[in-house]
C-alpha cells in the first residue's frame, strides 16, 4: 500500500488484490475497484486488463464503501473546546467515515440558514468527510416555533431534530411532521420522555440500586417513542427513531415497521457492546443518554439489528472535554465519542460473534444508514463518489486515550481491545490522510 | 490481620473477616472513650481532612472526635457543592488538599461515586462519610455494631429496615454488611421508596409494616426526608406516620425485646414517636456512643498503623488497670 499516499496525484487508478466487501449485494468476493474522476468506474472480480491505468496493491485488504454516520455532534458553532467540524472530521476519517450528519445542538442551534451555510463552507475548507447538517426542528429546540424548513433543507440540511432532547409536544412533533413532509425529510427524535427521566443518570435497575445514582426507567424512551408513533401513525410522514437503546422501543419500532408506518431507526455501538453494570467504577466516560442499559436490552438491539427491526448504527459521537468529564458522575456531561472506534465495535460486537456476516453488518454503517437519511453513498455502484475505506479485520488494538484525532477523549473503550482497524479513507478518490491535517 | 483495602468506600464486597475486624478493633477503641483521658497517640503525627460538602454536624463531630481521641491532626472544610459548578472542582479542591501531605480524607458528598473519584486520583486514603444515595459505610458498621453489641451473632436474625430506602446511604450500607454476617433483612417502606431489584441482594421487601416487623429482632427506623413529598414519594407526614410509622401501637406487633435504632436526626412523631424513640429498647444513643470507636478503628486500620502488630495491645496496657478486662 506504500503507493497509495502518492494518489493524490493521480486522477484515474485502480486498487487490485483486495477483498470488495459490497454492504449493498450482501458480497464479498476478491477482485479491484476502478476510479476515474474521483467516481467509481467500475468493480470487478479478479484481476481484470487494467491497459494504461496506475494499479495499487491493496496487499489484500478489505475494501468497502466509506462509512456513513447519520448521527454526529460536531460541536461547532458554539462548543470548540469539546470538537470543531475539522477535528471531528479528521476523527470521521480515521475511523473510515466519509460521510456524517451532524445534529443541531450547538450555539447557536443549527436552526436558520446561515449556520447551515458556515458549517458546509467549513466542512469543504476541511475536505476530510463529506458533512450533512441536521436543522433544529424548532427554534432555538426549544419546542415553541417551528424553523424555517424550506430554507434550511435548500441550504443543504438533511433532516430536523431536536436531538438532546425530543421534540417538545405531540402537537409540535405533528406539525413538524406534517411540515418536513413537504420537504421529504425525516424527523429525527431523540426519544425521552422528561416527566420520567428529569434527574436520572443511568439506567434504571439493579445497578442504579448498588450504585445509589439518579435513574431513569427503560419505559422513558419507550413512551415517547409511542407518542411519535401515534402521531406518525395520523401523519404519514417519515420519523427516524435516533439511538435506540430498549427492547421496549426495538418491539414497538418491529410493530409500527409491521403495519407499515414509515419508520427508520438507528442504535449506537455502546448499546450493542456495552452494558449498565460497566458503570460500576463510575467512569464519567461510560455516561450517556439514554443510558446504558440492561444484558437484556443489549441482546433486544442486537436482535433488532438482526432482523432488521434497527436499520442503522450511529455512533451518536458526542465529545466533551476532559476537565468536563473529570468531576462527580452525576455533574458530567452525557456522551461519548465514538467516530474512531464505530466500525471496530461493529466487528468486534457483531461480526466476531457471528450475529452477522461482515458485508451484513458493513450495511449497518454504510448505504442503510445513507437510505435512512435518503443521502448519497455506502455504495459501489459505477459513478457512485469514489468514497472508500480499506481495513484489515484481522487485527486487533487496545484503544488508548492517545490515538484519537478528535479534540475529545471521551471514550469507554480506552484500554479495550478490539478487533478490525481502518488503515486507508479515500474521499471522492482522494485518500484523506488524518496525520496530514493540519491540527 | 489487616484491613486489605487503602481506602473505606462503601460495605459492599467487604468481607465478614473485614467488617469483624473493623468491629472487633472498635471493641478496643470504646473503652478508650470511656476514660478519664479519652486520648492515645495511635496516630500521632498523622493529618487527617475532614472534607463535607454536605452539612452534617453529626458525622463529622463523630468523625472529629475519633481522630483526636487517635492523636491525629485534623482540618475541618466545608465545601459547597454550589461552589463546584462555578468553582473548583473536586478535582482541583482534592489535588490541593494533598498537596499539604494529608495521611487520610473524610469526605462526605451529595454526589454518589464522588468518594471513588476522589480515591481514583490521590494517594491519600479516602474514608467514605456518605455519598449520595449510596453509601455510608462508617454509620453501617456502628449499626452493625451495636446490633452486634446487643444481640451477638448476626446469623438468622430478623432485622428490618423502615424508611426511603431508595434514597438512603445508611440503608445501603446496612444491607450490604448485614447480608454479609448472615443477617435476615427485611426493607419496608412505600413502594415508592423501594428501589428496583434490591431483592437481589438477597433481602426481603414487606409494604407492609405489621407484616415486616412481625418477629424482628430490631428495627432501624430511616429518617424521612420530609421534601420526599413534592415529588410524590409519599402523600403526607401524617399519612406516613399512620402507615409507617414506629409507634407504640405498630411494636406491638413485634416481639418485646426487639431493638430500634434510628441514624437520626430523628423526625419525632412522624417516622417514629416520641414514645418509643425515648424507650427503653431504643439503643439510638449506643448507636452515636459506638459511632465514635467504629470511626477510630476505620481510621486506625485504613491509616496502615494497624499493620504495627500489637499498637493496640500497646495502648490498653497503658490503659487504668480497671478498664484492662473489657479488652
Ligand atoms: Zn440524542
Ligand atoms: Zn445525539
Amino acid at each position: 500500500m506504500e503507493a497509495i499516499s502518492k494518489l493524490r496525484d493521480v486522477c484515474d487508478y485502480a486498487i487490485a488484490n483486495i477483498k470488495v466487501v459490497d454492504p449493498e449485494n450482501e458480497r464479498i468476493f476478491p477482485g479491484c475497484v476502478g476510479v476515474e474522476g474521483g467516481k467509481i468506474a467500475f468493480v470487478e472480480e479478479g484481476l481484470p486488463e487494467f491497459g494504461d491505468k496506475t494499479v495499487y496493491d491493496g496487499g489484500g485488504l478489505h475494501l468497502s464503501p466509506g462509512f456513513v454516520d447519520i448521527h454526529v455532534h460536531l460541536r461547532e458553532p458554539g462548543y470548540e473546546h469539546k470538537e470543531t467540524i475539522h477535528t471531528g472530521t479528521v476523527a470521521a476519517a480515521s475511523g473510515g467515515f466519509t460521510s456524517v450528519a451532524c445534529m443541531p445542538n450547538t450555539s447557536p442551534a443549527i436552526d436558520n440558514k446561515s449556520v447551515v451555510d458556515f458549517i458546509l463552507r467549513k466542512a469543504k475548507l476541511s475536505g476530510f468527510a463529506k458533512v450533512y447538517p441536521v436543522a433544529a426542528a424548532t427554534v432555538g429546540r426549544e419546542g415553541e416555533r417551528l424553523t424555517e424548513i424550506g430554507r434550511l433543507v435548500s441550504a443543504g440540511a438533511v433532516a430536523v431534530s431536536d436531538d438532546g432532547a425530543p421534540v417538545s409536544t405531540a402537537q409540535m412533533v405533528r406539525r413538524v411532521l406534517e411540515y418536513a413532509s413537504r420537504f421529504d425529510i425525516p424527523l429525527i427524535e431523540h426519544c425521552e420522555d422528561p416527566s420520567t427521566s428529569a434527574g436520572g443518570v443511568m439506567n434504571e435497575g439493579f445497578y442504579s440500586t448498588k450504585l445509589g445514582l439518579p435513574s431513569v426507567p427503560a419505559f422513558s424512551e419507550e413512551l415517547c417513542l409511542a407518542r411519535d408513533l401515534i402521531v406518525l401513525n395520523a401523519v404519514k410522514s417519515k420519523l427516524h427513531v435516533a439511538h435506540v437503546s430498549t427492547r421496549g422501543a426495538v418491539n414497538r419500532i418491529r410493530e409500527a415497521k409491521e403495519n407499515g408506518l414509515p419508520v427508520t431507526a438507528e442504535t449506537a455501538p455502546h448499546y450493542i457492546s456495552l452494558e449498565e453494570k460497566d458503570l460500576e467504577t463510575y467512569d464519567t466516560n461510560f455516561r450517556v443518554n439514554p443510558p446504558l442499559r440492561s444484558a437484556e436490552d443489549r441482546e433486544a438491539i442486537i436482535e433488532g439489528l438482526k432482523d432488521g427491526t434497527l436499520d442503522c448504527i450511529a455512533s451518536d459521537h458526542a465529545p466533551h472535554a476532559q476537565e468536563e468529564k473529570q468531576v462527580e458522575f452525576e455533574y458530567a456531561p452525557p456522551g461519548m465519542i465514538g467516530l474512531e472506534t464505530t466500525f471496530s465495535v461493529v466487528l468486534t460486537h457483531l461480526v466476531e460473534p457471528r450475529h452477522l456476516a461482515l458485508p451484513q453488518a458493513l450495511a449497518l454503517i454504510t448505504y442503510k444508514a445513507a437510505q435512512a437519511l435518503g443521502i448519497p453513498g455506502g455504495t459501489l455502484r459505477k459513478g457512485d463518489a469514489a468514497d472508500l475505506v480499506l481495513f484489515d479485520p484481522t487485527v486487533t488494538w487496545i484503544v488508548s486515550s492517545d490515538g484519537f484525532y478528535s479534540k475529545s477523549r471521551n471514550s469507554p473503550y480506552i484500554g479495550r481491545k478490539l478487533s478490525g482497524r481502518v488503515l486507508h479513507t479515500i474521499l471522492d478518490g482522494t485518500p484523506v490522510v488524518p496525520s496530514e491535517a493540519a491540527l | 490481620m489487616t484491613l486489605g483495602r487503602n481506602d473505606l468506600l462503601g460495605l459492599e464486597g467487604m468481607s465478614a473477616e473485614e467488617i469483624n475486624l473493623i468491629l472487633d478493633t472498635a471493641d478496643s477503641f470504646k473503652e478508650i472513650s470511656e476514660r478519664p483521658v479519652k486520648k492515645v497517640p495511635a496516630l500521632r503525627g498523622k493529618t487527617v481532612v475532614n472534607l463535607f460538602f454536605e452539612p452534617s454536624t453529626r458525622t463529622r463531630t463523630s468523625f472529629e472526635l475519633a481522630e483526636k481521641r487517635l492523636s491525629a491532626d485534623t482540618v475541618n472544610i466545608s465545601a459547597s457543592t454550589s461552589s463546584v459548578k462555578k468553582g473548583e472542582t473536586l478535582r482541583d479542591t482534592a489535588e490541593n488538599i494533598q498537596a499539604m501531605k494529608i495521611d487520610l480524607i473524610v469526605m462526605r458528598h451529595s454526589a454518589a461515586g464522588a468518594p471513588h473519584f476522589l480515591a481514583g486520583l490521590l494517594d491519600a486514603a479516602v474514608v467514605n462519610a456518605g455519598d449520595g444515595c449510596h453509601e455510608h459505610p462508617t454509620q453501617g458498621l456502628l449499626d452493625i455494631f451495636t446490633l452486634r453489641e446487643k444481640l451477638g451473632d448476626l446469623r438468622g436474625k430478623r432485622i428490618v429496615i423502615v424508611g426511603d430506602v431508595a434514597h438512603s446511604r445508611v440503608a445501603r450500607s446496612d444491607v450490604f454488611g448485614l447480608t454479609t454476617l448472615g443477617a435476615e433483612v427485611v426493607l419496608c417502606a412505600p413502594p415508592t421508596m423501594i428501589p428496583r431489584d434490591i431483592e437481589r441482594f438477597g433481602v426481603q421487601v414487606e409494604t407492609n409494616l405489621k407484616r415486616a416487623i412481625e418477629g424482628a429482632d430490631a428495627i432501624n427506623v430511616l429518617r424521612i426526608q420530609l421534601e420526599r413529598q413534592k415529588v410524590n414519594l409519599f402523600p403526607s407526614s401524617l399519612e406516613y406516620n399512620e402507615v409507617y410509622g414506629i409507634t407504640a401501637e405498630s411494636l406491638a406487633w413485634a416481639t418485646p425485646e426487639c431493638l430500634i435504632m434510628h441514624p437520626g436526626p430523628m423526625n419525632r412523631g412522624v417516622e417514629i414517636s416520641q414514645e418509643v424513640a425515648d424507650s427503653d429498647r431504643a439503643v439510638i444513643l449506643d448507636q452515636v456512643t459506638n459511632g465514635v470507636a467504629v470511626r477510630m478503628a476505620v481510621l486506625y486500620l485504613i491509616c496502615g498503623v494497624g499493620q504495627k502488630e500489637g499498637l493496640i495491645e500497646e495502648e490498653v496496657q497503658s490503659a487504668p488497670e480497671e478498664n484492662r478486662e473489657a479488652v
